[in-house]
Parts: structure tokens; C-alpha cells; sequence
């Protein structure tokens, strides 16, 4: 076991006749121990590269990588000691799956009664039990899948990769197996970096979550802290579903402190002893600036400002209102069936101690109130 | 589709017939002239029925060609030897170095790659008579005429760039993760190499190898060329059956039947790779 280290990575790709791509850009990552971490972005944010490069696969065009205090950017993948499962499962077509899942301990030279005794556990794990003298071709997608994803975990490794280890899986099949998967890695204490564009997968999987966005590593943090603490812009609105309401707001100085204008009847009212030097300093400088809300923090029913709906959806347990303010498109989020209907006109309220407030540079300079 | 009218299964057997007729005639009618003699073959009209001789075969296989000006000695045998021997060489050869060179192209992307993997592939298009004499005149200086060794090494230039681009079409069908998977299982590049990406590329390698055996196999000009008697081929050798007296019908039908033989019967041996290696190529998901 042991902890990863990534400092200062680099990818570039390089390719004839065509200018450089930057996959991964100065990444620094710790990953201590028996954590269970998150790759969290869109695609082509540089995850998989990172993912790659840890693997070997891929070299780093710069920095290093250290897995249990031993450098292993320049070894072969083969003496790495990580175990990985692939987005593509790639399962070796002329063996059956029990062969798969077993190829890795049979070349570790275990014992055959130690092998049989693992693939089974691990498979009735995943519950592919019933399929273990199938061939790859034969069974399905998903199926296909959970092979992939035993076939790494059965391993003795440092360190676990997996690459959208659940994307083929149905619903109900994958939250049981997240449980089942994060009780197995907890249990062993072992260390795991998966990959996914989910973010209910990453909150329910991860102890933290990376953010990345255009190779960059936009915040580390856990799921909590991304929701309440948003280091910037990309992360605030990339977090939560659905996502922040972002406006542009005029700064104004005033007696009690600033008053940031979204629109005419729209004005928000923020103390300065709420706010730390740094982003006093920052607001005194500018005059624009965006401001954030989540939208289960708009409260629709009541308040002095009025919305114009635009759609208005019951999703069973909390509605979803879009409506139109001051020219700004606003998602509110309320438990309340509330029945308006489009070019209604209802009240709504925000209050201050719930904004975001991001400097110009798209870092967030307040966070709102823990909720 | 529904064929079961009568008149359409009429006319689809009609219809197979005369595929299976022109496409079969020669070959028949090949095999037939092989057991007839020069003068039973020259008969006008033709004959469909007539009282088959071996004395073509006899003739081939004890090297002995009776012709009406008299005994002639030929060595068909020895040629259809030599034409075995190249054409394995040749083939076992290029295998040896189109399959790692097809991974290579396949798996890694590298200055001057595709410029290479296409000057490989001008070979084939380039005319053979082109290269013939500036090549022979090397051969002469080299010492290379008239051996074993530079004729399997000119047969390169045909079988090399089939292996290599057929193979690595294949190998770009494999999942590279598939062989990631296994090396980050404790196995070296090398062994993902021979242990995975082979073997899952093996149809692919069979189709090419046994193309390319064929393609060895009918060459005529190099050999014409660079080879004195004893080392050429069925194609060369059966220029021997044109003698002074006249052509040799009988025989040369005979040496055909036998010199289709070996690529028919390793064909129909790699039938099944062939099929598969040629419909099948990828490994999906």
C-alpha cells in the first residue's frame, strides 16, 4: 500500500503538422493511503491522461509520479505494481471470463486453490458468478463491464485505476455495486482513482473528488466542500444539480459596506465585516463581478421581487422553475409543488449570506454561508 | 426473401449452374487435357470422352519428356521443389519481419512512419521489370545471381508490403488496452507482443501469409531472370514444355494440375482462417 504523489506532471501531445495539445497541465495531487478518489470532468479535461500516465501507458512529458515513496514515472507498467479496469473492458476474447479475472494471480505464481478462491469471491462480488465459464463475445455490455472491474480488483496492487468503472451498468445494479465496491476497497484499505463524468457516482464512491477542467486541477476537495467552498467559477457551476445560478453584478461602495446591483429591483446588500481583507481589496477594485446562488437557495412563494416564469416542471419531489429576472435566466429549486405556469408572475426571495461572490479572474473570493 | 416459387428455384439453379460453369470450365477442362495425349488433345472437333492416360503425369514426375523428335530431359520435379522452397523462404521471411513491423506501424506513431509503411507498399506498384535489370546487374556483382538466398530476398519485394499492410490493418483492430490490461498484469512489452497481440491477430497473419505464398508463388520475371535451371520455379520450368517438335499440351496441362496442387490444398487447409481473418478483423467490445 502506500500513497500516491503526483507533482508537477505535464502531458503534452505532440503530433506532426498539428499544434501541441496540453492534456494534463501542472497537476500536483496527494493521495494519502487508502483513499478513494475521484477524477471528476468532461470529456477531453485530461482525467483519462492522468489515469494513463499513473499506468504507464502513457509517459509524463514533465514532473513525477511516487506510489509508496518509490518513483515510478520511468518504470514499465509491469513493475508499477497497479491494477486497472478499463472504459473499452478490454477482456482477452480466447479466454473465459474465470481466465480474465485469473490472468494477473496466475502470473503472480499463486497457488491454484488461492486463485479459485479469489476470482469466486471477487465474482460473486460483482455478481457475475453465474458467467465465469463464458467467453467475452457471449456475454453483454455490462457484463462485459463487471469482468473488467474484477479483473482489477482481484488484484494485490499499490493502487487501483478504474476508468468509468460503472458507465455500462444499470441503475439499480450500480448503486448496489458501489456500496459492495466501496465496502471491498474500505475494507482492504485499499487506494483508488476512478474516473467519471458522474457526479452522484463520484459523491457516492469517493472520499475526495478532483475536479479537472482543460487539464488543469480545479479543486481538490471533498464532495461537501466543492458544494459549499467552490474554489472558482468552473467549479461552482460544474457542481450541483442543477447548476449555480451565475449573474454579473455592479459593485457599489456604500455606509454598511457593498451593494451588488444584478438588476434594477435586485440588489444585494453585503456587510463588510462579513467579508475577509482579501476580498474587501478585491471588491473596492471592481466594478463588475459575478455572483453565485445555488438554486435550492432561491425561495419562490415569497419576497419582493418578482419572477416571470418561463418552465415550470414537478419532478416528483422538488420543482425546478426557470424564470426570467431582470433579463438574467434564474433556476430555482423548491421542495413545494408550486403551480405557476409559463408568463405567470411569481414572487421570489435571495438573501446575501447565500451568494458566491468570484473575482474577475473566476476565483471565488466568498463563499455563501455553509448551509 | 422468399424463393420457394417454383419457377425462382428453377431459375436460381440455372442460374448457379452457369456461374459454377464458367468459372469451373477451365480448370476442368484443364484437369482433362491433363490425361489426354498431344494427339487426343490437337483432335478437331474435341472430345468430351476419351481414354485417360497417365503417361503426362509419368512423364513429369521421372523427368523424362518423349516428344516426336525424341527423348528430352526435364526437370519439372526439381521445380516445383524450388518453387516450394522460395516461396516458404520468402513468406517465413517476411513474417519474420512484416509482423513486428506491422505492430509497430500499428501501435506506435513515429517520425517518417507513414512515409516508410508507404514506400513498403510502392513496391507492389511499381513494375517488376522497372527493378529487373539495374537488379540483376547488382546480383551479377554481388554474386547473388543464381542463388537460393537472392531470389528469396527479391520475393521479399512481393510478399513484405502484403504482410505488412493486411497484419497491420489487423493489430490497428485490437484494442491496445487489451495488451495494457496484460502488461500491468506483470508481463513484459514483449510478451503482451507474442502473447496477446499475436495470437489475437493470428487469422489476420494466416490470410496475409497464405496471400502472399500465392502471390510468391506465380511470380515469373524475377525468377526468369536472376535463376539458371536449377533453381527455378514451376512458372520458369514450364517454358521447357514449348520444345522444337511443338508445345507440349498434355504436359503442361499435367505440371499445371500439379503446380496448383500445394497453394490449392494450403488454401483449402487455411480456408477457415482465411474466412474469418478476411470478414472478422476486430476485436469489439
Amino acid at each position: 500500500m502506500g500513497m500516491l504523489e503526483l507533482r508537477n506532471v505535464d502531458k503534452v501531445y505532440g503530433s506532426r503538422g498539428k499544434p501541441p495539445v496540453h492534456a494534463v497541465r501542472a497537476l500536483d495531487m496527494d493521495v494519502p493511503s487508502g483513499e478513494i478518489v475521484a477524477l471528476l470532468g468532461s470529456s477531453g479535461c485530461g482525467k483519462t491522461s492522468t489515469l494513463r500516465m499513473i499506468a504507464g501507458f502513457e509517459e509524463v512529458t514533465s514532473g513525477s509520479i511516487a506510489l509508496g515513496r518509490r518513483q515510478i514515472h520511468r518504470l514499465p507498467p509491469a513493475q508499477r505494481k497497479v491494477a486497472m479496469a478499463f472504459e473499452g473492458y478490454s477482456l482477452y476474447p480466447p479466454l473465459t471470463v474465470r481466465e480474465n479475472i485469473a490472468f494477473a494471480l496466475k502470473a503472480q505464481q499463486l497457488p491454484r486453490s488461492e486463485v479459485t478462491r479469489r476470482v469466486d469471491a471477487i465474482a460473486r462480488l460483482v455478481e457475475i458468478d453465474d458467467i465465469l465459464d463464458s467467453y467475452p463475445r457471449a456475454i453483454s455490455g455490462g457484463q462485459q463491464q463487471r469482468v473488467s472491474l474484477a479483473r482489477a480488483l482481484v488484484r494485490d496492487a499499490d493502487l487501483y485505476l478504474l476508468d468509468e468503472p460503472m458507465g455500462q451498468l444499470e441503475p439499480q445494479l450500480r448503486a448496489v455495486l458501489r456500496g459492495r465496491i466501496k465496502g471491498l476497497l474500505a475494507e482492504r484499505g485499499m487506494t483508488a482513482i476512478f474516473v467519471t463524468h458522474d457526479q452522484a457516482e463520484a459523491s457516492a464512491l469517493a472520499d475526495r473528488i478532483a475536479v479537472m477542467e482543460d487539464g488543469i486541477l480545479q479543486q481538490f476537495a471533498s464532495e461537501k466542500d466543492l458544494k459549499n467552498h467552490p474554489a472558482n467559477l468552473f467549479v461552482a457551476s460544474f457542481i450541483g444539480e442543477p447548476p449555480m445560478n451565475l449573474l454579473q453584478a455592479e459593485v457599489a461602495r456604500n455606509d454598511g459596506g457593498f451593494g451588488l446591483s444584478v438588476g434594477p429591483d435586485l440588489v444585494f446588500q453585503i456587510r463588510g465585516d462579513t467579508l475577509d481583507k482579501a476580498a474587501q481589496k478585491e471588491l473596492e477594485g471592481s466594478a463588475r463581478l459575478t455572483v453565485g446562488i445555488r438554486p435550492q437557495k432561491v425561495a419562490v412563494g415569497s419576497g419582493d421581487v418578482r419572477l416571470r416564469v418561463v418552465s415550470n416542471q414537478w419532478l416528483g419531489d422538488q420543482s425546478h422553475i426557470a424564470g426570467e429576472c431582470a433579463g438574467k435566466l434564474l433556476i430555482a429549486v423548491t421542495p413545494q409543488r408550486i403551480a405557476a405556469r409559463p408568463d405567470d408572475v411569481v414572487p421570489f426571495a435571495m438573501e446575501s449570506r447565500h451568494l458566491h461572490i468570484f473575482a474577475g479572474d473566476g476565483t471565488c473570493i466568498h463563499h455563501a454561508e455553509a448551509a | 426473401m422468399d424463393h420457394s416459387g417454383l419457377l425462382g428455384r428453377i431459375f436460381r439453379g440455372v442460374a448457379l449452374t452457369l456461374v459454377l460453369v464458367f468459372f469451373m470450365f477451365p480448370i476442368v477442362w484443364i484437369l482433362m487435357m491433363s490425361f489426354q495425349t498431344n494427339e487426343q488433345i490437337l483432335r478437331i472437333p474435341p472430345r468430351l470422352l476419351f481414354e485417360p492416360t497417365l503417361a503426362n503425369y509419368e512423364a513429369l514426375i521421372s523427368g523424362q519428356l518423349r516428344t516426336a523428335a525424341g527423348n528430352l530431359e526435364i526437370s519439372f520435379m526439381r521445380n516445383l521443389f524450388n518453387s516450394f522452397v522460395l516461396s516458404s523462404a520468402a513468406v517465413v521471411l517476411a513474417l519474420l519481419l512484416g509482423v513486428p513491423a506491422a505492430y509497430a506501424f500499428a501501435r506506435f506513431k513515429f517520425r517518417l512512419g507513414e512515409t516508410i509503411a508507404f514506400t513498403l507498399l510502392s513496391f507492389r506498384f511499381a513494375p517488376p521489370l522497372l527493378v529487373l535489370l539495374p537488379l540483376s546487374l547488382y546480383y551479377q556483382q554481388l554474386g547473388l545471381n543464381d542463388t537460393y538466398f537472392g531470389i528469396v530476398w527479391v520475393y521479399q519485394l512481393i510478399a513484405l508490403p502484403l504482410i505488412l499492410w493486411i497484419v497491420r490493418g489487423y493489430f490497428e483492430d485490437i484494442s491496445p488496452d487489451i495488451e495494457h490490461a496484460y502488461r500491468l498484469a506483470g508481463h513484459s512489452w514483449r510478451e503482451a507482443f507474442t502473447r496477446i497481440a499475436v495470437p489475437l491477430a493470428g487469422p489476420g497473419i494466416a490470410a496475409a501469409a497464405l496471400l502472399s505464398f500465392i502471390f510468391c508463388w506465380n511470380n515469373f520475371v524475377f525468377a526468369l531472370i536472376l535463376a539458371s535451371a536449377d533453381k527455378q520455379p514451376v512458372t520458369v520450368g514450364a517454358l521447357a514444355f514449348v520444345t522444337a517438335s511443338g508445345i507440349q499440351y498434355g504436359q503442361i496441362a499435367a505440371a499445371i494440375v500439379l503446380s496448383v496442387l500445394p497453394t490449392l490444398l494450403l488454401a483449402l487447409y487455411a480456408q477457415r482462417y482465411l474466412v474469418e481473418g478476411l470478414s472478422l478483423g476486430a476485436v469489439k467490445g
